[in-house]
Order: structure tokens, then sequence, then C-alpha cells
């Protein structure tokens, strides 16, 4: 069986799971609508701040959401010890790495999809005018933010404070990819909005690279 | 870097003989950071065998059965499989085939169920069935629900059912795409006494088919009766192997005894 069929399989799978437990998407959009909400009330930003710093609050607000999204990835398997049944399978491992990414792009970009409309009306930002190209540079963000949550979430899913190390080893590394979406964000929000290329291929890159890791090391990911 | 998928092993199946698998541990060794769960362990189980293994706790049957799953990788030694292509009343020699490729030959019941509580037993089984790569997915899953005696929970979620009737779908999701090798770590756990003679029963088939067994179980587990040969670890090491020359039923007394 190919990758692809493989992890088209795994996503199936966790697409059903969620949308009859809606757990991670409850809890993903209603923590990143409460900061959303709470940066906005504790900074009460003029137009000209919401443009400087309301693509860094953004870009936290999805950070710290999908920190909390991610860690049930590979944690939920641990009831029954499904991860194994999954292992067990003759697919490869890569393909669970897989179809769990792209099961938490749709999460994560489902959240973005309600969140970002309700960020720019508490802000004040002109979001409509550069739709297609902030849609970019939140999928190359968001990729890269699955691509290595994911990844963490499946190292950290069998420590003992698993709920902390996430969070605590993911963020670090997340920080170049934070700094590049925040910049090509920013870069769409100004008086004279332009996609700044160098961002978006920095994104990209980060994209790539975390993808190729997983796929080296997922055999060693998914073992004990 | 992942390994592949390997393509089927043997035609086999295709041409209507049983392929049946058997299982080599050479020197297998396996920590877990300071901690050794096996020490040098050297076995060879050859296909169509059913070997229970024995032991108190902490003595490795578990590992042995996680890296005979291909679920673990060994610290130090070797895990290898071959496949013999057994007829109504022959068997060809055995041949070694890649780890990978007799992962669809192998069939696990574990400690855990290895079910997800928020999908039915239907919804269960067919994952599963799509995983393998399984043909005619319906009747199949209709035959193990009807062979576990789930028809009517069919289209219920699992975390409704008893401990019991979890592990009987347990067994028919292992046993759903037909493997050659099954490992068992007791696997009568939750069952009770009908599940039992169940199980028992499933075993039974499966030793007349020709399928190779490992079970991990205790002195008392009505399932010892179907062994061939027995195998106890102790503290990590292989301290005695009945093999296949009448040792077993002396040793099953001895334990059964000293329970």
């Amino acid at each position: 069986m190919s990758t692809a069929r493989a992890a088209s399989i795994i996503l199936a799978k966790e697409l059903r799971l969620e949308l009859r437990t809606r757990e991670l998407l409850n809890a993903t959009l209603i923590f990143a609508l409460i900061v959303i909400v709470m940066f906005s009330y504790a900074f009460d930003p003029t137009s000209a701040e919401s443009r400087r710093y309301g693509p860094g609050l953004l870009w936290i607000a999805f950070l710290f959401a999908g920190s909390l999204m991610l860690h049930p990835s590979f944690a939920r398997e641990q009831s029954n010890e499904t991860l194994d049944a999954l292992r067990l399978a003759p697919i490869s491992n890569f393909a669970i790495l897989l179809g769990k990414m792209a099961a938490n792009f749709i999460f994560l970009a489902a959240a973005e999809l309600v969140l970002v409309p309700i960020f720019a009306v508490l802000y004040n930002l002109p979001v409509a005018s550069v739709a297609g190209r902030l849609v970019l540079v939140l999928a190359l963000g968001t990729a890269g933010l699955v691509v290595a949550g994911t990844v963490f979430a499946a190292i950290t899913a069998h420590s003992r404070m698993r709920e902390l190390m996430l969070p605590l080893l993911l963020l670090p590394v997340l920080a170049p990819l934070l700094v590049a979406a925040v910049e090509a964000t920013a870069s769409l929000l100004n008086d004279a909005p332009a996609l700044d290329r160098s961002w978006v291929a920095f994104l990209a890159a980060f994209d790539i690279v975390f993808m190729t890791a997983s796929w080296l090391v997922c055999d060693f990911l998914l073992e004990e | 870097m992942p390994a592949e998928a390997s393509a089927p092993v043997s035609s086999a199946a295709s041409t209507g003989s049983f392929c049946s698998l058997g299982v080599s541990f050479e020197g297998v060794q396996k920590s877990f950071g300071p901690v050794f769960a096996l020490r040098g362990v050297t076995l060879r189980i050859r296909a169509g065998e059913f070997v229970v293994l024995l032991g108190p706790n902490g003595a490795g049957k578990t590992t042995l059965l996680r890296l005979a799953a291909l679920l673990v990788t060994p610290s130090r030694g070797t895990v290898r499989f071959s496949a013999a292509t057994r007829s109504v009343d022959a068997q060809s020699s055995g041949d070694s085939i890649p780890q990978e490729a007799a992962k669809r030959l192998i069939g696990v019941i574990g400690h855990s169920t290895l079910l997800y509580e928020d999908l039915t037993a239907s919804e269960n089984l067919r994952l599963f069935a799509r995983l393998y790569g399984l043909e005619d997915r319906d009747a199949r899953i209709s035959a193990a629900l009807d062979a576990c005696g789930l028809p009517s929970r069919a289209n219920a979620l699992v975390r409704t059912f008893s401990r019991g009737m979890r592990q009987r779908l347990a067994i028919a999701r292992a046993l759903l795409h037909d493997p050659s090798l099954l490992l068992l770590d007791e696997p009568a756990t939750g069952l009770d006494r009908q599940g039992l003679a169940w199980l028992t029963e499933r075993l039974s088939g499966l030793r007349g088919q020709g399928s190779t067994v490992i079970m991990s179980t205790h002195a008392r587990s009505e399932s010892l009766d179907l062994a061939t040969r027995a195998v106890v670890l102790v503290g990590g090491r292989l301290v005695e192997d009945t093999g296949a020359d009448g040792k077993l039923a002396a040793l099953l007394d001895r334990l059964r005894s000293e329970n």
C-alpha cells in the first residue's frame, strides 16, 4: 500500500474521531478566541498599533492553540495502545505521521478560518483585500507548526510530564517560524500591502526541512 | 529512514496453499534504559508450532512478543522470520522473508484491546481491514462480528462494551487478516467462562489450520492443553524449553502443582 493511501486512511480515522468527539476543535477554538479577545482588551490598540502588533498577537494565539491541540494527537492513542495497532499494520510509520499531520493541519486551519475574521474585526485590520496572499502565509505557517508539532507530540507522548514537555520543547523550535510568519503577515497588513517573498520562502523551507526530518526519523519517533 | 512495507511475501495465499510463519530470536537482548528486559535469548520457533511462554511477572514474555510483532527493535541480536508453505499433507522448507513483509502475516492480541473506543465495532474492523488492504471487507467484517458474537452490536461504540466484549472484538480484529503467526499476550484477560471457551475453540481452530501461535499465559490457563511446546523465561533469560520432544506434559504438570 502506498504511503499516501495509508496516510489517507489514518486521516479519515482522525477526522471521524474528531467529528464524533469534537474535543480538539472546540478546545482549540475557544482557547485561541479567549487569547485574541484578552489581547484586544489588554492593549486596546489604535489602528497603527494593530498593524504593528496584530500579526504577532495572531500568530502567538495560533501557536498556543496549536500546542494545546497537538498534544492529544498521540496522547489519545495511549488509552488502548492503539498506536501499536497502527504500527502493526503493513504500512510505513511515515504514513501514520503524515495522516496525523494532515488531520492536525485541517483542525488548525478550521480554527483559523473562524479566528481570522474575528481578529480582523477586533483589531480593525483590512484582511479582505489581501485574503488570497494571507491564506498562502497562513497555510505555510500552519503547515510548519503542525509538522514540527506532530513530531514533538510523538516524542513527548511517552514522557511523564507530556502536557508540559510539548510546549517546552516545541515553542523554541518554532521561534524561527513565528518570526517568519509574523513578518510575512505584517507585510500584508501594511499601508502598502505587499507579500514579502523572502519570508514566504523561509516558511516554505522550514516546512520542507521539518517534513524531510520527520520522514528520516519517523521509525525512531514511533518506537517506545 | 523509514522502511517501506513490501508486497506480499508469498503467493501461497493466492495459489490456495497456506503460508505459515516461523520466527527465530538469535542472541536477542533488549534494554529500556538501565533495565534489561531480555538478556541474550536464542529461540527458534518453527512454522506451525503452538508455543506457550511461561514465567513470572517481569520475565520478559511481553517484550519477546513485542519483538516478534516488530513493535520494538532488539538492543542486540536479531529477529528473523521464515515462511513455510503448507498444503494438505506437506510443508515446504522455510524461506527467510523481510521483516516488513512479515508484518501482514502477523496478528497480535495484547494486554490492551488496541481498539478505538469512540469508533463502533464495525468502524474499528473496517479501519484495520483497510490498513491491511483486505478485499471483501464487508463480508470479512460481518463474519468477524458473527464469530465473536457481536453482530447485534456492530454499530455500537466500543466504549459502551463490557471488558469481555471488548476482548472478543480485539481477538476478532487480530484475526481479521488471517494471520499466519499469532502473538497472544494473556489473551484470556477479561473473558468470562463462555468467552474462554470461545477463545480456546478459536485457538484450536488456528492450531488445526497450521498457524504458528506464541502465547504468553499463566500455568492455569485452559489454553495450555493446545500447546505443542513451552518456553520458560525468568529475569529476561530462557531457562527451560521443552522443545517438541514430550517434555511439555511433565513441565505443565509440575507448574500446575506449584500453583
